[in-house]
């Protein structure tokens, strides 16, 4: 009797606060709106069909899909070199420089994107040092508000959720694996491609899958540092239950979005059992 | 010395080690360009920077609208940290001591929220909670917040919970300890650090939360929001300023609660 009573107020907590909500806007998918724009209980498929119909809808779908994968890419290949220093090559304070990438691991979304901001700004520090220094004599206008910028700055916020699962793995590898490959005359390069890197691959696709998984749920970074064509999903998400109030649209692609995402899971977790050699 | 270098170089561990601290500039670079141009007199951030002043953190303290919604944030994060303590701890420990049918379906649905995009917990919550009479505002932010520190506060405690000596529990009952009696009197007096590791982490996040409090907020912003709000506005170097103190003030609290969370 005792266990219930403990976990009795998170159980109804998380019914009403949260199974509830994510219920209902799977209901508020298949209904749709009055001239008014009002949500009537009249329900009908034509959220789904305008989404797979009309081209904005998978044309954003794909492209957010695009970013998704390069941002991914990208903080996997800086998060390598990095992961591999402090699991590997670091003698002294490995804590310390551990502590550095979990830090902005948890730190404001915010104040991080705003960085970018005055840094590549049309009359931003990037311009102004590159104009005082004389390697550019005009500034570069395109560098903010545009696909660039937002990409950036999700590699940026990423890049520790995706270092931190690699570090991890790196750090289960038996040492005396990567040294019997030395002993038997692999140079460093060959004994990464061949020993270090396939054992470290469960955390390196954890690590992308966190990366795509959180760029197609962002809409700030498109908000904030996107041009006027930088359309992603989550944004169209946003107009729809803000300016544009269709709200039984915008909660069928916030559906498609989380199947798309609960499928990458999916396949990431097989990939992630696939490849794994040591239980963690 | 230099054969050492040599013999670095060769095996790939310099250029290595030269990569590694590159993105680790990568990381710091713009937080330290933050810091220091919030101490930049001029008002547009370029380089050099002329003059050094304060002038912006006074002009920050004076802003009403902004000083408000630090109050606001404050008020949501130390409310909805203490609720998610108060659900979430006897949760944890619930979920540490027993076996029940369903244990690991629960496990799943408290990660929900973190594993799930925020857009699409935040435009439900925004669905469904007027539904339910909680209208828009700084409670319901506060609800949609603890939905979420539930996972961290449970996370983190059931972490510390295993690292428990079992034994210690077993002996306060044979020395006539009642349940409450025990939890009280040995197993919290033993968790401390890491619960006050886990209190502070749950603050961090919640005065930083961005997605789940862009839906439901009305009209009294909460910090970031705020911020957010001045951004679209145009840079004004009090965001500057007050990204500073944010820097320093979840650093602060962030390297408190991963040292407690390990003690």
């Amino acid at each position: 009797m005792r266990k219930y009573l403990l976990l009795f107020p998170l159980i109804v907590w998380l019914l009403i606060f949260m199974i509830l909500p994510y219920a209902f806007i799977l209901i508020q998918s298949f209904l749709e709106t009055d001239m008014f724009g009002k949500v009537v209980y009249h329900f009908n498929l034509s959220s789904y069909q305008k989404i797979f119909t009309s081209e904005v809808y998978y044309s954003t779908l794909l492209r957010t899909l695009w970013f998704a994968v390069i941002v991914a890419f990208v903080c996997i290949v800086i998060s390598l070199p990095l992961a591999y220093y402090i699991a590997f090559i670091v003698q002294r304070n490995k804590v310390l420089i551990y502590t550095l990438i979990v830090l902005p691991f948890w730190m404001s979304y915010i104040v991080r994107a705003y960085a970018w901001k005055i840094i590549l700004g049309q009359t931003g520090i990037l311009n102004t040092f590159l104009m005082s220094v004389g390697l550019i004599q005009e500034p570069m206008a395109y560098l903010l508000y545009s696909d660039f910028a937002t990409i950036l700055c999700l590699v940026y916020i990423l890049m520790p959720f995706v270092a931190i699962p690699i570090y991890t793995a790196f750090e289960q590898i038996p040492k005396s694996l990567i040294e019997a490959s030395k002993d038997l005359g692999a140079n460093g390069w060959t004994t990464f491609w061949k020993i270090t890197f396939p054992l470290a691959l469960p955390g390196i696709i954890s690590g992308g899958t966190f990366a795509l998984v959180l760029t197609m749920g962002d809409f700030m970074a498109a908000f904030l540092l996107g041009g006027p064509k930088t359309l992603m999903i989550s944004n169209i998400v946003t107009n729809l239950f803000g300016t544009s109030n269709d709200r039984p649209l915008g909660s069928a692609l916030g559906i498609v979005i989380l199947l798309l995402i609960l499928v990458l899971l999916e396949i990431s977790s097989r990939y992630e059992k696939k490849y794994a050699t040591f239980k963690s | 010395m230099l054969n050492t270098y040599i013999e670095k170089a060769r095996s790939g561990t310099l250029w290595v080690t030269l990569l590694a601290w590159l993105c680790l500039l990568f990381l710091y670079f713009p937080l330290f360009i933050i810091v220091l141009y919030s101490f930049n007199e001029a008002s547009v951030a370029a380089f050099p920077i002329e003059k050094f002043s304060t002038k912006w953190y006074t002009l920050m303290f004076n802003d009403a609208s902004l000083m408000t919604a630090v109050s606001n944030s404050f008020l949501v994060a130390i409310s909805a940290t203490m609720l998610a303590v108060l659900i979430g701890v006897p949760a944890a420990y619930g979920l540490h001591k027993f076996d029940f049918p369903g244990k690991r379906a629960l496990e799943r649905i408290i990660l929900m929220p973190i594993t799930l995009p925020g857009i699409v917990t935040g435009v439900a919550m925004l669905s469904f909670f007027p539904l339910i009479g909680l209208k828009i505002s700084l409670v319901a932010v506060t609800v949609g917040h603890v939905t979420f520190l539930l996972a961290i506060v449970i996370t983190q405690m059931l972490a510390r919970f295993k690292r428990l000596d079992p034994f210690l529990e077993q002996a306060a009952y044979d020395l006539g300890a009642t349940p409450l009696k025990a939890f009280l009197g040995v197993v919290l007096p033993n968790i401390r650090t890491a619960l006050i590791g886990a209190i502070l982490l749950c603050l961090v996040l919640s005065m930083d939360e961005i997605p789940v409090t862009f839906f439901l907020i009305s009209r009294d912003n909460t910090l970031p929001i705020e911020i957010y709000g001045m951004m679209r506005r145009g840079i004004t170097p009090e965001v500057n300023a007050i990204s500073t103190l944010v820097f320093a003030g979840s650093s602060i609290a962030i390297l408190l609660s991963i040292k407690l969370s390990t003690d």
